[in-house]
């Protein structure tokens, strides 16, 4: 399990990164924490010619106030937003599931960037940024694109960003006036999730008026439970029919199985996720 | 004088006291000499082609690319490696019948399980030889493969050796009293269980790693041996290298743990040393965690079908299993891997009293990695087959788990008495440590607040378990089979002209603090300051022969020969000290590193004092006394085939029924494990073995699919119990002393790992009883438990 030969370069600038990255024509890959992609190398999985480090990249750190959104630079860690006010304040929701990602060691080095660009299907930033429709920012020599949340998590570990691509912020629109539940069951704390749920949900008096439900581990991908989210949609709180409802237009969903749970084990823990999550935060 | 029986009336600072370990201030300062920390001048070191097929034929295999890759030294295919190394077999003739066919160090012709080393290169570094191990072109013509043990006997079955005929590699039967008449009896309630024990590993912290390094000029061979067993190494080397035993040096240094795993021949280790004798310059091989889940042995992988037949007042009538036993494709060397199934059968039901006993085992050949022995052997699958039999029954008759135990447990004032399979059993303390359980676990209060959880709709189970332990074995466990196993052990107590103490063993230390109790029984017998005491072990140039730390042996066998040892050095001292002051020897005794009066404890004379006499002025003692300040004994247990020891385990458990999980809410632990050396060891053993044991009930499996192809091999796939899940772990002791030695202490290593996953079981059962569930496979996986409840379905 020793990698085999690659390149290693730390641009000072954006744009010597970018035109490495065009350059690599996909062969050079960025280097975040690199809490995923050195196992991934180390297994062979990932041979890339050269690895593009980002850490010299000032401008990809830090998190920002700007106004009706909160941006967020890729190359910010884990524990750096754990330890934000300003996240723990507007991105509630993400607040509530940063705690459950990984272990302090790899919070320390791993970046919000890296799991997003990774789009591990288990991981649990993915479903929190659907959940609060958050946009990815692409950058290339071509310049800067925003995408939804919704249309860049496109399939297993698959997205929609191009080799030559830099991640380099998520925008977040502050959480005002929406409740939020998460809720992830794994076998030990800190493992990826066997099935979870992110909800995003606004409610006038008793009355649901959009709920906005990604779930994580559970498929290809982190995905919407749009039929879960229409039967929701109007109901009165404190109404376990249409949680019921809920739970059962998951059904839709195309589960996946795999050693750690079938697609019917899935299937139901989604379910037992989405209740618990709801109860926790909404209902 | 007085003889060593009375060490225990004396005063002793030291057995007995809770002494910290010297060597772990070591190695948390990172001082730790582990092999891979081995760095020697021309070092090369060695990766391995493996099989990515459970079973194939090997068309061919190209390794001129390889050869011509950069910092390449060699490479050998596993034909060309037969040529210095020849095949072992895995059979020991105690255990009769048991075959398996000549096995190659590395693949010849045929793969026969996922990651069989093929070929072998050599490079520069460890990255390099992987490079070229991925320019090796092999061709493979894979063939049917024989994965599922229920399977490997049907006729229909690949066979893995044609020349067998079949899978079978070894059937035990067992049979004692009338079976059909006991279960015929009138008023008799019989339950029948299917059990099954998932395959694990053992996933020490340091994976196996092996330096060879060879001297052409002594054509002398030294192994840096990450292991258990160095004087069993060096025959195995001598034997299959063709190198003459003395020429073998074997060093264990620091072990990162071992748990069994490292006890056995391993292909690829024995190749490393073949290549370094090959290209004279040293070679080394640290296993990567992958190859250690496909190669590291794997353990249990059992099914088993029990009966049990009660009496209406819970007395055991007859108890019968049937074993099935998957091995993968050779029954492992030296050891065998029969010996697993072979306790199975002698242990299942071992602490009660019964009418009948019959057992079967049948070990089968498939092509899955080999299972061998690991940590408490057959243990776990004995208790949890009798105790969860014994639970099932107890539901049946609606009689509370500890009362049925009460009625079937051997009576501790039974003892010297043979089980049902035939064991010789003495100096054991069922009862005492069943009722000591149910003190130390609140076990009324825990019943009251399972009924009050279960009123809130939340599902808690208790589980009791009681179980005997195997340790301190004889030469009946392996030596009498032909296994180049030593039972003894001995131990060299060394007076230094400074007055210090050099001690060394044969038992060796993989991390449980072997060391630190061999110094504290030194210290303790002969008398002086534990920090005087420096201890070798691991090094067959230097310890005296023996048989290195296994089936909880270290203790009881090794601390008995460096009991006797002090005890012989201590008497020598006292007479060279009689003589300088003119004093009787019965009058003097050694306190604290002073010659001092028996009597009054008054200091007659430094211990350096007397040594530097001896060591440096000879000539001021009589001519005729001829000190020799150093003395060697050694023992093993010769009145008992094995000494057992026994315990009682309780576990309290909650199922959440909506998500399947088993969440361990405490877990009490009463061993009996003779004189307890040192109690801080001691808990922590039984601690981490109860780790262990729950890791094998809940989290760990090897999964392979239906072509053998193993499916978890990175630690976030193959799930290990960590601190975050674990319980608090009370533990508390019963200490009745063996006969068999004067230290009395009987082994204690394993007996967590051998008890907890039943305990585990039979709280889960508890727990799920009234929803009208029961689970009898481990791991007891959320999703197997949301099936028994109907949960979840296909
Ligand atoms: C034991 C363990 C447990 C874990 N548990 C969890 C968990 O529970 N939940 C969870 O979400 N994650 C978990 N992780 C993953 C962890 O959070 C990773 O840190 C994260 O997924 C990747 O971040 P990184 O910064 O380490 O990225 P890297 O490993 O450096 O990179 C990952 C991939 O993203 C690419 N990449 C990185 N940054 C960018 C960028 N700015 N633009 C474009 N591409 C980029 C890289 O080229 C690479 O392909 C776990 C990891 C480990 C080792």
């Amino acid at each position: 399990m020793k990698a085999a030969e690659f390149g290693y370069l730390r641009p000072g600038r954006m744009e010597e990164a970018l035109q490495a990255l065009a350059a690599g024509e996909g062969a050079a890959m960025p280097l975040a924490g690199g809490q995923s992609l050195m196992p991934m190398m180390n297994f062979r999985v990932a041979m890339p010619e050269t690895l593009v480090d980002l850490a010299a990249l000032a401008e990809l750190r830090g998190i920002h106030d700007a106004g009706e959104r909160v941006v967020i630079g890729a190359m910010t860690r884990w524990s750096e937003l754990m330890a934000s006010g300003l996240i723990a304040a507007e991105v509630p929701l993400l607040a509530r599931a940063l705690p459950e990602i990984a272990h302090p060691a790899i919070r320390n080095r791993g970046t919000i960037g890296g799991s997003v660009a990774l789009a591990d299907p288990a991981a649990e930033v993915p479903a929190v940024l659907l959940a609060l429709a958050g946009v990815v920012v692409l950058r290339s020599l071509a310049g800067e694109r925003r995408v939804a949340a919704g249309d860049f998590f496109l399939g297993h570990y698959e997205t929609a960003r191009a080799a030559d691509e830099l991640i380099v912020a998520l925008e977040v629109p502050k959480a005002r006036g929406l409740r939020h539940g998460f809720h992830e069951i794994g076998r030990r704390h800190g493992d990826f999730a066997l099935a979870g749920a992110a909800l995003a949900v606004a409610v006038e008096g008793a009355r649901v008026m959009e709920a906005r439900i990604a779930l994580f581990g559970v498929a290809d991908r982190a995905l919407r439970a749009t039929g879960a989210e229409a039967a929701l949609r109007g109901a009165v709180l404190g109404d376990g029919t249409a949680l019921d409802r809920a739970v059962a237009a998951l059904a839709e969903i195309d589960f996946a199985g795999d050693i750690h749970a079938s697609a019917p084990m899935r299937r139901h823990l989604a379910g037992v996720a989405l209740r618990r999550a709801w109860a926790e935060g909404v209902a | 004088m007085t003889g060593p029986a009375t060490i225990f009336d004396r005063p002793n600072r030291y057995i007995g006291t809770a002494e910290p370990r010297a060597d772990a201030a070591r190695l948390l300062q990172g001082r730790g000499r582990f092999v891979d920390d081995i760095q020697l001048p021309r070092m090369v070191h060695a990766a391995f082609l493996r099989s990515p097929h459970a079973h194939a034929r090997i068309v061919s295999l190209d390794v001129a690319a390889a050869r011509a890759m950069p910092g390449v030294a060699a490479v050998w295919t596993g034909a060309e490696m037969a040529a210095h190394v020849t095949p072992w077999v895995g059979v020991l003739t105690h255990l009769a019948g048991l075959r398996s066919p000549p096995q190659p160090a590395l693949a010849v012709d045929v793969v026969r399980w996922q990651g069989e080393p093929v070929a072998m290169v050599v490079a520069a570094t460890r990255a390099e030889a992987e490079d070229a191990v991925e320019r090796i072109e092999a061709d493979y013509d894979p063939l049917p493969a024989a994965v599922r043990m229920e399977e490997a006997l049907s006729p229909d079955a690949p066979v893995i050796h044609p020349e067998f005929g079949s899978n079978l590699a070894w059937e035990r039967r067992v049979e004692t009293g009338d079976m059909a008449a006991a279960m015929a009896q009138p008023g008799v309630t019989v339950v029948e269980r299917t059990f099954r024990f998932g395959r694990h590993t053992g996933v020490t912290l340091e994976p196996r790693a092996t330096v060879m390094d060879y001297d052409p000029a002594e054509d002398r061979l030294t192994m840096h041996y990450s292991g258990q067993a160095p004087h069993m190494m060096q025959v195995v080397l001598s034997r299959h290298l063709g190198l003459p035993e003395e020429n073998i040096r074997v060093i264990s240094n620091d072990v990162g743990g071992s748990f069994g795993i490292k006890i056995h021949t391993y292909g690829d280790e024995i190749a490393v040393g073949a290549a370094a004798r090959l290209l004279r310059r040293p070679v080394k091989f640290v296993a990567d965690r992958m190859e250690s889940f496909m190669t590291d042995i794997h353990a249990r992988d059992h099914v088993v079908t029990g009966r049990i037949g009660v009496h209406a007042d819970g007395r055991i009538a007859g108890l019968e299993i049937d074993d099935l036993t998957g091995i993968g494709p050779f029954s492992m060397y030296p050891r065998t891997s029969a010996i697993e199934c072979n306790q199975v059968l002698n242990l299942t039901g071992a602490p009660y009293r019964m009418e009948a006993y019959r057992a079967r085992g049948r070990v089968v050949f498939q092509n899955k990695n080999m299972m061998c022995q690991y940590r408490a052997v057959g243990h776990p699958i004995a208790m949890a087959v009798a105790d969860g039999l014994l639970d099932e029954a107890g539901r049946a008759l609606g009689m509370d788990p500890v009362v049925i135990r009460q009625r079937n447990l051997i009576a501790d004032d039974a003892y010297p008495t043979t089980s049902a399979s035939g064991m010789k059993l003495d100096d054991l303390s069922h009862q005492k440590t069943l009722a000591k359980l149910v003190e130390v676990m609140g076990y009324e209060a825990l019943r009251a607040d399972q009924a009050a959880a279960r009123a809130r709709g939340v599902h808690r189970g208790i589980g009791i378990l009681s179980m005997v332990e195997v340790t301190n074995p004889s030469p009946m466990f392996y030596g009498i089979g032909g296994a180049p196993i030593a039972s003894q052990d001995g131990a060299t107590v060394r007076l230094d002209a400074g007055g210090a103490l050099h001690i060394s063993s044969s038992v060796t230390e993989q991390g449980q603090g072997t060391n630190a109790i061999l110094a504290q029984i030194a210290a303790g017998v002969f008398g002086v300051d534990i920090g005087r005491v420096k201890v070798t072990t691991g090094d067959t140039a230097t310890v005296p022969y023996g048989g290195g730390t296994w089936a909880s042996r270290g203790a009881g066998i090794g601390g008995e020969a460096m009991l006797l040892a002090a005890h012989a050095l201590k008497e020598q001292v006292l007479e060279v000290a009689g003589v300088m002051l003119q004093a009787g020897v019965e009058s003097l005794d050694i306190r604290a590193g002073k010659i001092v009066d028996e009597a009054t404890g008054a200091e007659r004379m430094g211990l350096a004092d007397l040594a530097r006499t001896v060591y440096y002025r000879g000539n001021e003692l009589p001519a005729d006394l001829k000190p020799e300040l150093v003395a060697t004994r050694h023992y093993r247990v010769s009145d008992m085939p094995f000494v057992f020891t026994n315990g009682a385990m309780g576990a309290y458990v909650e199922v959440d029924t909506d998500t399947g999980f088993t969440k361990v809410l405490g877990f009490w632990a009463v061993e009996d494990c003779g004189r307890v050396i040192n109690p801080m060891l001691v808990d922590e053993q039984v601690r981490g073995g109860v780790v262990q044991g729950i890791g094998g009930a809940l989290y760990e499996e090897c999964l392979y699919d239906d072509q053998g192809q193993l499916l978890n091999t990175t630690m976030a796939d193959y799930l290990v119990p960590m601190a975050a899940e674990m319980p608090d772990i009370v533990v508390a002791h019963v200490e009745t002393p063996t006969k068999t030695s004067i230290l009395g202490a009987k082994g204690a290593g394993e007996a967590g790992t051998g008890g907890a996953p039943g305990a585990i079981l039979n709280a889960v059962n508890d727990a799920l009883a009234p929803l009208g569930a029961s689970v009898w496979q481990m791991p007891i996986t959320p999703e197997r438990v949301l099936r028994a409840l109907g949960v979840v379905a296909d």
